[in-house]
């Protein structure tokens, strides 16, 4: 196989279970799908249905029960190592839990460059800068603390940490949920010019559909811990999906309206019987 | 379960007011405004400086679904939080007035602002779990909240607990009422908080972002809950959002907000009419699932905004 058909990432038949035995809750259950290099791949659907599961799986956070996983080729094993960290950074759902209260921001960015021993501190200050404007913010936010920016900025820290690194991977998990839409249209605009200057790889969740679209060239719509469709960005656009499920989703996203509500809750007590 | 129209959760529907004196559902109609703040100021003073975070911001509301948008660090939050008077030094809060249902909110006590803290105004934080309590387990934090402010038994609140978190829709309410709050996928912590939230039936609701990690069918169910609360009970909601399409189908009138003001309020339908620069620059920039396009709009930011209002 040449390195070109060599998938980013593939994953086969993943399946995660959290606790055991009474307790014991499958997550994910038998999801496959593979990411070619270059290309974004976006992950919708139901809220608890599995998608930050499947990230984490990929980066090692997880419970894997079984499945297998490959990064460029590369099983994955039990363990990450430090080659698979500067190949693959994930952009955590909830950026006050990712970023620790008492480091400055500062100190978030520098972290990954000390562990890593990449540069000096002159270099690392300067890339922290860098980092800091790649995503919107000014020097004065470098020794600030992470409860003293907004909801939007302490996001794009998380994101500018990720990139530190330069990975080739990235898995986004609603990296611009807590953003203003400009803040949006700027991050979603710095993802793109990321990709093309250094041929990333995303794996973008969200629940905008709108973004989706925007980013990506296939997705993938979860429910309960499965995958109901793969679908092309046309499809989606062109409003053809194959499932009920998605169809709703794509309906919901046209804006609210009481009586829409109504019918979402007949059909899921409808489905729970 | 095959209602045609989703129930107002049964947790919610008996409610029980006794003790909650003036406004209530019975005087909607009263000219009284649910919430009046006129030139609310907060600063942060820094090392670096002062951060002026809301520079003069007033906005009268009713028993109405009101809308607050506006790009990051325009102090959404900061007005939510000082409406509670939840701002803490080095924070600094000062306004001209501030009033909620005939009480001055300026010159309260802590016992009268402890007393309507959640009680009469409730804050959905925009970070749900960080104000979850991390040691315990979900569910009993929504029977204590049961028992706080309803007084019942606790088998009773370990029931209606468990209705509360059908009522927003999760799927497996006894698993998640045993979970601990790093168990819960960001959807059900946002999920949760709401629940919590709206135990005690307020009277003025303040939603920071409620349904941002919510997927689209999930989040209209949550919204229908708040709506109903609003038009059955004349609750209050004010909507703190980034979804610009959201704000404009679900809520009555629209606060745009930038850098600590008001930049202008228009009626919710006509958010997309909006002749404001600062507006339509934040409309162009969303992307569109049918019209694709290269790049996003970015704002374009005037200082001469920062003038206005
Ligand atoms: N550490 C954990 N222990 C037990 N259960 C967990 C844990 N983490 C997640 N879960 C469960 O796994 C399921 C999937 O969670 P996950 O966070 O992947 O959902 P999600 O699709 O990302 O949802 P959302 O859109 O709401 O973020 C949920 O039911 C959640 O309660
Ligand atoms: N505790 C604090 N100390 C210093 N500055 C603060 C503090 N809390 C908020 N700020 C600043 O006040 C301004 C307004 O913040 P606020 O959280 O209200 O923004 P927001 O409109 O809610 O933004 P977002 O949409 O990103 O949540 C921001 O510039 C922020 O950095
Ligand atoms: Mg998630
Ligand atoms: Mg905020």
């Amino acid at each position: 196989m040449t390195a070109a058909d060599t998938p980013a990432i593939a994953v086969k038949d993943l399946s995660v279970v959290f606790g055991q035995g009474r307790e014991a809750f499958q997550a994910v259950r038998g999801v496959s799908f593979q990411v070619r290099e270059g290309e974004t791949y976006g992950l919708v659907g139901e809220s608890g249905s599995g998608k930050s599961t499947v990230l984490r799986a990929i980066t090692g956070l997880a419970p894997v029960t079984g499945g297998r996983m490959e990064i460029f080729g590369q099983p994955l094993g039990h363990d990450r190592d430090a080659a698979f960290c500067r190949t693959v950074q994930m952009v955590f759902q909830d950026p006050y839990a990712s970023l620790h209260p008492r480091r400055t921001i500062d100190a978030t960015l520098s972290e990954p460059l000390i562990i890593h021993g990449i540069g000096d501190r002159q270099e690392r200050a300067e890339r922290v800068l860098k980092a800091l404007a790649d995503v919107g913010l000014g020097p004065e936010f470098r020794f600030r603390y992470p409860h003293q920016l907004s909801g939007g900025q302490r996001q794009r820290v998380a994101i500018a940490r990720a990139l530190m690194l330069e990975p080739k991977i990235v898995l986004l998990d609603e990296p611009t949920s807590a953003l203003d839409v400009s803040i949006q249209a700027e991050v979603l605009n710095l993802l793109k010019r990321l990709k093309d200057e250094h041929g990333l790889t995303y794996v973008l969740v969200s629940h905008n559909l709108a973004v989706i679209a925007h980013m990506c060239e296939r997705l993938a719509v979860m429910q309960h811990g499965r995958f109901v469709e793969e679908m092309t960005v046309e499809q989606l656009r062109a409003g053809t999906p194959r499932e009920e499920y998605t169809r709703n989703l794509l309906d919901a996203a046209r804006g609210y309206d009481r009586e829409k509500a109504a019918r979402f809750a007949a059909m899921e007590a409808l489905e729970e019987e | 379960m095959t209602t045609d129209r989703q129930e107002t959760p049964a947790a919610l529907a008996e409610h029980t007011q006794e003790d909650k004196g003036a406004g209530t559902a019975t005087d909607a109609q009263a000219p009284r405004p649910l919430l009046e703040i006129e030139d609310l100021r907060v600063d942060f003073h820094g090392r670096r400086g002062i951060t002026h975070a809301v520079r003069g911001l007033s906005l009268s509301m009713g028993r109405e679904k009101i809308g607050i948008v506006g790009e990051s660090g325009s102090g959404k939050s900061v007005t939510g939080r000082s409406i509670l008077r939840l701002i803490r030094p080095p924070g600094v809060v000062r306004a001209r007035r501030m009033v909620f249902d005939g009480i001055d909110l300026l010159s309260a006590d802590e016992r009268t602002m402890r007393a309507i803290r959640g009680d009469r105004i409730a804050m959905i934080m925009q970070d749900p779990k960080f104000s979850l309590n991390p040691v315990m387990r979900v569910g009993d934090q929504i029977a204590e909240a049961f028992r706080v402010h309803r007084r019942v038994s606790r088998r009773e609140a370990k029931e209606r607990a468990l209705e509360m978190l059908k009522a927003v829709r999760i799927r497996d309410p006894e698993r998640v009422y045993h979970a601990w709050p790093h168990e819960l996928s960001g959807g059900m912590g946002q999920r949760v908080m709401i629940a919590m939230m709206l135990i005690p039936e307020p009277d003025l609701l303040i939603a920071d972002e409620p349904t941002s990690a919510l997927d689209v069918t999930v989040a209209m169910q949550v919204l229908a809950i708040m709506d109903d609360l609003v038009s059955s009970r004349g609750m209050g909601l004010m909507f703190i959002s980034h979804d610009l399409d959201l704000v404009a189908s679900f809520c009555d009138r629209v606060i745009i907000m930038y850098a600590g003001r008001v930049m202008e309020v228009i009626e919710a339908k006509r958010l997309h009419e909006a002749q404001h620069p600062y507006t339509r620059g934040l409309l162009a920039s969303l992307p569109r699932i049918d019209e694709p396009r290269e790049w996003l709009q970015t704002l374009k930011r005037d200082p001469a905004w920062l003038e206005e209002a």
